[in-house]
This record gives C-alpha cells, sequence and structure tokens, in this order.
C-alpha cells in the first residue's frame, strides 16, 4: 500500500517530525527523529527510482512516468506530483544527501548551536528538507513556488543560524533573504503571465496549451521573468552575490546542503520549464536562450574560478566554487544537445557528493579548530590525515582529475560541446579545470606542506561520526568517477527522455 | 497603556466579538469569502489587542508559551492528519472521500471544515508568538 | 486607445518599480524590508486584475451567476500573501538579531562595524 503512495509519503514523513520537532526536550531526540526521516525518505526515493527508470529494469525499457493526484482531484484542475526519469533522479541526489549530511549533523550542531535552539534548528532543517523534495516532485507551477518559498524561509532560518559562530551570518542572511523574495516574486510574475495566456497551472497541460503560442509577446515576458527568477535562486553569474555571504557563513552542514541541493533544485525547475513546458523549439530556436546562457555560464565559471583562488576562508572559497560550478551546469543546460544534458544532469549528482563532502570536511575543521581560515590549516595534514585525505580527493574531483566524477560530468560537457562545433566552450571548460588546480591546490599546499600553525598544532583527528559521513560522500564520488555507469546511465536516460518530449 | 480606562473597557468588551468573529471567518472558508488564515489572524488579533492594553506579563498569563508552540504544531498536525485519513482508508492523500461521516454529500463540507481549522489554530498561534517575541525584544531594549 | 485600458498591468509595473527601488537605495535595514512587502503586494495586485472578468457577478450558483468573475487567482493571492506574512515575519525576526549584535539597523554603519 506504500508503494502507491510515495510520492506524498517521501514529502509527508520530514515534514510530520518537524511538526512534532519543537515539543521535544533537550538531548539527542531531535537528531534521532531527523535522521531517521531523512533515511525513510530516502529509502522511498530509492524504491520510486526503480519504479520509474527503464534502466534498471530486466530487460530495459523506456522510463515509466508516475502521477499522484492529490486528494484524487483528476488532472487540470487539481494539484499532482508527477515523478519520470528527471524527477527521479534528482529526488535520489537530494534524499541522499540529505540523509547522510543528517547523521553528521548530531556533533556538528551541539557543538554549533546552544542546546536550547537545537531542536528548532532540526525542525527548521526538516521542512528545509521536505520542501525540497517537494519541489522537485510537483507538476503543478504555482505549487512550486510555493514549495520553494517554503524551503528557503526554513533556509533564511538555518543560515542565520550561524550567527552564534560568526555574527556575519546574519548580513548575509539578510541579503539572501531580499534577493531571494525578489527572485520568488518574479517567478511568480512569470507564473502569472503563463495564467493569464492558458488559464492553467498544470505543466503538462501548460506545454500543450503553449504549443501554438510560440509568437505572443505575452508568453515571451513570461519565459524572461522566469528565467530572471530562476537565476537568482540557482545563483547563475549576474544574480550570484547572495551565495558567497550565504554559504560561506552559514553552518557548515546548511552551506552542504544548500550548496550541494538546494541550488541544484533551481537548475532542475529551469531544466523543466524550458524542454518541457515550453518546448526545446521556442526555447533555443525562437529565443537566443542559448546564445545569452553560454555568456553568462562562461563568465560564472571563470569570475566564480578567479574569485575563489582569492578567498582567505575556506568556506567562501568552497561557496565562490559553487558559483562557477553552476556555471557548468546552465553550460550543459544550454547545449541543448544529449551530451550537453548529460553533462549537466550527471554534474548535478557528482558535484552534490563533492561539494558537500568538502563543506562536511570544513565542519571538521570547524569542530576541531574553531575556524575556518585558510591560514590557520598549516600543518593539518599530519594531524587529521583522513579528514584531509577527504579534502584531497574532493579538490581533485572539482578539478576533473580522471577516476573522479568530475571527469565524467567535464567529459559529457566537453563532448556535448564539440558534437555542436562549438570549440570556445570547450576551451572555457578546460580552462574552468585549470582554475580549479590553483584555488585547490592552494589549500593542498597549506595543508601539507607548511608546518603546523599554533591552532593546528593542539588538534587530533576528529570524531569517526564526523569523519565517516565525509568519507561516504567523498568515497562516493570517487566511487562514481571509476564506475560511473550507474550515474551517467541515470543522467543519459533522463537527457533523452526530456530531449524526447518537446 | 493600563490607565486609560476606555481602551481597558472597550477591549475587554470587544474580545469575545473579536474571537467569535474569528471562528466565524474560518468557520465560512468552505462556503464564501474566508478560510484559516484569515480567521486564524483574526482570533490573534483578539489577543494582541489585550496583550498591548494589558501588557506582555497578562497575555503570558493567559496564553503560555508552551501552549502556542504547542498549538502551533498541533494545527499542522490536524491538517496532515486529515490527509493521511486518506491513505489509510485506501484513497489518495487529501482525499476527502473517508470522512463521509454525517451523511453521503458531506464528505467535502467535513474535510474542509477540519483542514481550515487546523490552517486557523497554527495561523494563530504562530501570529501570537510573532507579536510576544518582538514586544519583548522592544522591552528588553528599554 | 489600448495603453489606457490596461491601466491595471501600469500600475502594477509602477508599484513593482516602486518597490524595488525602495529595497535598492534606502540605508535602513527596515525600510528594505518594507519595500520588499510593497513589491510583493504589487504582484498579488497583478495576480487579482486577471482574474476580472467584465460585467462579471460574484462566482455563486444560489442565485445562477452567468457571467462571473475567475476565482482562481484569489486563491492563489491568498497562499501568497501567507507566504509574504511568513517572510516578513523571518526577516523582522534577523533583523532584531541584528539590532542585538551590531546596535543598529543601517545598513552603512553594519558595514563599517564588520569592516573593522
Amino acid at each position: 500500500m506504500i508503494r502507491n503512495h510515495l510520492p506524498a509519503l517521501i514529502v509527508i514523513v520530514p515534514l510530520l517530525v518537524a511538526l512534532v520537532m519543537p515539543v521535544l526536550g533537550r538531548g539527542d531526540k531531535p537528531w534521532l527523529l531527523a535522521t531517521l526521516a531523512s533515511w525513510a525518505s530516502f529509502a522511498m526515493t530509492i524504491v520510486l527510482q526503480v519504479q520509474v527508470s527503464g534502466l534498471l529494469r530486466n530487460p530495459a525499457a523506456t522510463p515509466a512516468i508516475i502521477s499522484y493526484p492529490i486528494g484524487n482531484w483528476q488532472v487540470p484542475w487539481g494539484i499532482e506530483f508527477r515523478v519520470d526519469a528527471l524527477n527521479a533522479f534528482i529526488l535520489l541526489v537530494v534524499a541522499m544527501i540529505s540523509a547522510v549530511v543528517t547523521f553528521y549533523a548530531r556533533l556538528s550542531v551541539a557543538h554549533a548551536i546552544p542546546p536550547e535552539r537545537v531542536r528548532f534548528f532540526y525542525s527548521a532543517w526538516l521542512l528545509f528538507i521536505s520542501g525540497l523534495l517537494g519541489v522537485t516532485m510537483s507538476g503543478d507551477v504555482f505549487n512550486v513556488y510555493v514549495l520553494i518559498e517554503i524551503s528557503a524561509l526554513a533556509s533564511y532560518t538555518l543560515v542565520a543560524m550561524g550567527r552564534y559562530q560568526n555574527r556575519k551570518a546574519l548580513q548575509g542572511s539578510i541579503n539572501y533573504l531580499v534577493l531571494g523574495t525578489i527572485g520568488a516574486g518574479f517567478f511568480l510574475i512569470g507564473v502569472g503571465y503563463l495564467y493569464s495566456v492558458t488559464g492553467t497551472l498544470n505543466m503538462a497541460d501548460l506545454s500543450t496549451r503553449l504549443e501554438p503560442l510560440h509568437d505572443n509577446r505575452a508568453v515571451i515576458t513570461a519565459f524572461a521573468f522566469l528565467l530572471v527568477g530562476l537565476s537568482v535562486k540557482m545563483a547563475l553569474f549576474p544574480l550570484h552575490g547572495w551565495l558567497p555571504d550565504a554559504h560561506g557563513y552559514a553552518p557548515p552542514i546548511v552551506s552542504a546542503l544548500l550548496s550541494g541541493v538546494a541550488i541544484k533544485v533551481g537548475a532542475y525547475i529551469m531544466f523543466r520549464l524550458a524542454f518541457t513546458v515550453l518546448g526545446v523549439e521556442f526555447t533555443f530556436a525562437k529565443l537566443p536562450t542559448g546564445p545569452v546562457i553560454w555568456l553568462f555560464a562562461t563568465l560564472a565559471i571563470l569570475v566564480g574560478s578567479y574569485t575563489a583562488i582569492q578567498q582567505t576562508s575556506l568556506k567562501r572559497l568552497l561557496a565562490y566554487s559553487s558559483v562557477a560550478q553552476i556555471g557548468y551546469i546552465a553550460l550543459g543546460f544550454s547545449l541543448a544537445n544529449e551530451n550537453g544534458l548529460t553533462g549537466a544532469l550527471v554534474h548535478i549528482f557528482n558535484h552534490a557528493l563533492m561539494k558537500s563532502g568538502l563543506f562536511l570536511v570544513a565542519g571538521i575543521i570547524a569542530y576541531r579548530l574553531g575556524e575556518s581560515e585558510i591560514g590557520a590549516l598549516a600543518g593539518l595534514g599530519r594531524k587529521m590525515p583522513f579528514t584531509m585525505a577527504a579534502l584531497t580527493a574532493g579538490g581533485l574531483g572539482l578539478i576533473g582529475v580522471p577516476l573522479t566524477s568530475g571527469f565524467v560530468s567535464k567529459w559529457y560537457l566537453v563532448s556535448g560541446a564539440i558534437d555542436r562545433g562549438l570549440f570556445p566552450l570547450a576551451f572555457v571548460v578546460l580552462v574552468g579545470s585549470m582554475l580549479a588546480v590553483i584555488y585547490v591546490w592552494k589549500v593542498v599546499e597549506i595543508v601539507y606542506f607548511r608546518p603546523a600553525s599554533d591552532s593546528a598544532a593542539k588538534v587530533t583527528e576528529a570524531p569517526w561520526s564526523l569523519v565517516f559521513p565525509a568519507w561516504i560522500l567523498v568515497g562516493a564520488s570517487l566511487y562514481f568517477g571509476i564506475d560511473a555507469s550507474l550515474s551517467s546511465g541515470l543522467a543519459q536516460e533522463a537527457a533523452r527522455f526530456l530531449l524526447s518530449q518537446s | 497603556m493600563r490607565d486609560q480606562v476606555i481602551l481597558r473597557v472597550v477591549s475587554k468588551i470587544t474580545a469575545p466579538f473579536i474571537l467569535v468573529f474569528g471562528f466565524y471567518v474560518i468557520a465560512h472558508g468552505e462556503l464564501g469569502p474566508g478560510g484559516g488564515f484569515q480567521g486564524g489572524v483574526v482570533l490573534a488579533s483578539a489577543f494582541i489587542l489585550y496583550g498591548l492594553v494589558f501588557g506582555l506579563a497578562e497575555l503570558d498569563a493567559i496564553v503560555p508559551r508552551r501552549v502556542t508552540d504547542g498549538l502551533a504544531g498541533a494545527g499542522v498536525l490536524l491538517y496532515v492528519v486529515v490527509g493521511l485519513v486518506g491513505i489509510v482508508s485506501g484513497y489518495r492523500f487529501l482525499d476527502y472521500t473517508p470522512l463521509r461521516v454525517t451523511g453521503s454529500e458531506s464528505a467535502e463540507s467535513w474535510g474542509m471544515t477540519l483542514v481550515e481549522y487546523g490552517v486557523g489554530i497554527t495561523v494563530a498561534s504562530v501570529m501570537i508568538t510573532v507579536y510576544r517575541e518582538v514586544s519583548q525584544a522592544g522591552a528588553a531594549e528599554k | 486607445m489600448p495603453f489606457f485600458e490596461l491601466y491595471n498591468y501600469w500600475i502594477f509595473i509602477l508599484l513593482m518599480m516602486i518597490g524595488l527601488y525602495t529595497i535598492i537605495a534606502s540605508p535602513n535595514l527596515v525600510k528594505k524590508i518594507i519595500g520588499l512587502s510593497v513589491f510583493q503586494t504589487a504582484i498579488f495586485l497583478f495576480f487579482i486584475s486577471l482574474s476580472k472578468v467584465a460585467e462579471g457577478t460574484v462566482p455563486v450558483t444560489v442565485p445562477p451567476a452567468e457571467v462571473y468573475s475567475n476565482p482562481l487567482p484569489h486563491a492563489l493571492v491568498l497562499t501568497a500573501i501567507v507566504v509574504s506574512v511568513s517572510t516578513m515575519a523571518v526577516a523582522l525576526a534577523i533583523l532584531m538579531n541584528i539590532k542585538q549584535a551590531y546596535g543598529t539597523v543601517e545598513e552603512d554603519e553594519v558595514d563599517q562595524a564588520e569592516a573593522h
């Protein structure tokens, strides 16, 4: 019976647990319940992926579409949760990262947040996760707006909780709030224009009604507003100003989930709108979306990586690196061919693993050292060998060294660019990797090749409950670099499905 | 503001009417303009009026912090439980059909009413909490 | 003239720009949040003005209405208002914490305090 109701339960279970959280006391109960809820959601997304995907069945078949109308109101009038090949893959990424990071969170949260606030932290945390899971599954554009705002409000609160370590988190949070709300407002204006032209809010119904309307100025305006709003949520180049402060000063587990998952969900909505609702012909043939996003993606990669090199704080360096990696995903999106889309989708998966793992490592460093300035990391290579090995492996993944998963996504992106004859874009991907070498080597050199600083001299290796989840994520990124058949297979299936729909 | 006679008397007289109007707006939501959010805000405004005129300590005496914290979650819990009744009875999430308690046509009525009350309780407790936190921070400033 | 018949769209754009200008140009963080509220109110006006049907009455069945205004955007706007109120509440909570941490709510004074 649960099998039939998976789409609803994936969102409801974390939501329910979030609601009972405030009446629990201090102690470990909030963490335990949060971990159980996130693992339950993760298990359900695995079952959903197996139900939907054609690859994982024997013999291989075309992917299925699961439609779950809420309240049994039939489709164009009611809200539905619609899971297809693209959705199931992104759901898997979101739930997987949430499950691992929530397990890690016990010691990190106990260290960074005062005990009477811990249960509210986990409540906001679970609301954030359930909002993201709902955004990924929803088949109704207004429902997407509401769930984006639910997860965004929870994340503004979570970022502001970094104030107990560094009061700059408050400025970062209010900045993130204002820009995020403006972005969501633009998304809502776009939804309003689409509704005014078609009279429906359901994505499948919108795509059939928008087919004859490619010349309608309201539809073009709607697309412009939607694109700008989603670029704010995704932190694509000119609209990324909120990201370095918010991700740099938030508690490390919050940054792990924000950088690893939240901006990817924004990118997923852009994929969904451009390919399923509006169609490839409208988005890429009629409007110059392709060249515009090539430009911004290139600037994101180059400016993001270059600014990352100049940072002195590890978390801000990782935040600027996220800006660059979103540039790669946008580049794959704008290429709009099978290799490009596969590269973008598999990079969503790989970067989520790598960046969350790296932020968890930054959390371990903050737990032991109390700060995350790169200068203070000198000589930690000998004191915390496992943690620093995870840092190095994650850094190699960001560069895209062969045998790491970063290489797989960059391979697909470069193939996609070459398939369209756009050699400058392939060159940009390689230049981005070279800039990544500089900022990763900067950290690795200080960690391994300098004598221990004063604060580093006194530390020992971190507790296993912190190191083990970080190694799960980084280890998975290494595994999926060596044997990418599962991740790139699912991504390719999703890319083919997207292109076949328009 | 405690020494203003008119404010004290009028707020004590009108508070019950405001509460009744709030419940009316919530209950009317299935048939006409109204609903959980609007009714919840009206309900909260009765308590906030009392808190403004008589002071924060009095408000804490009649609506302690634990009550608003608990009710805030309980309201949404009611909403989600109504949804889960649908799943447990073999229909979809938030399907109102198993709620045919008083006659075969009443399923939607019961479903909507319960859901609106859940939302109304949550919104009222959250608004009272927001007022309480803001004025407490303001009082601490002085 | 078609421009003046579409006055609801003009008002929406005007209010949206006033809100955005307030966000950009105010030095005080509370005024920025007020600008955010004006911006969101403009969007709600846009949605509601979409729902009006000329010569339309309320959508009721007793007495039966032949031409009625569209009630769906009203439901959407109610939801969006709830979202907006929650955003304001979170924003004010963060501003209270900023006042506690820095002693001021002026953006340039907060920047100066961090520059040291």
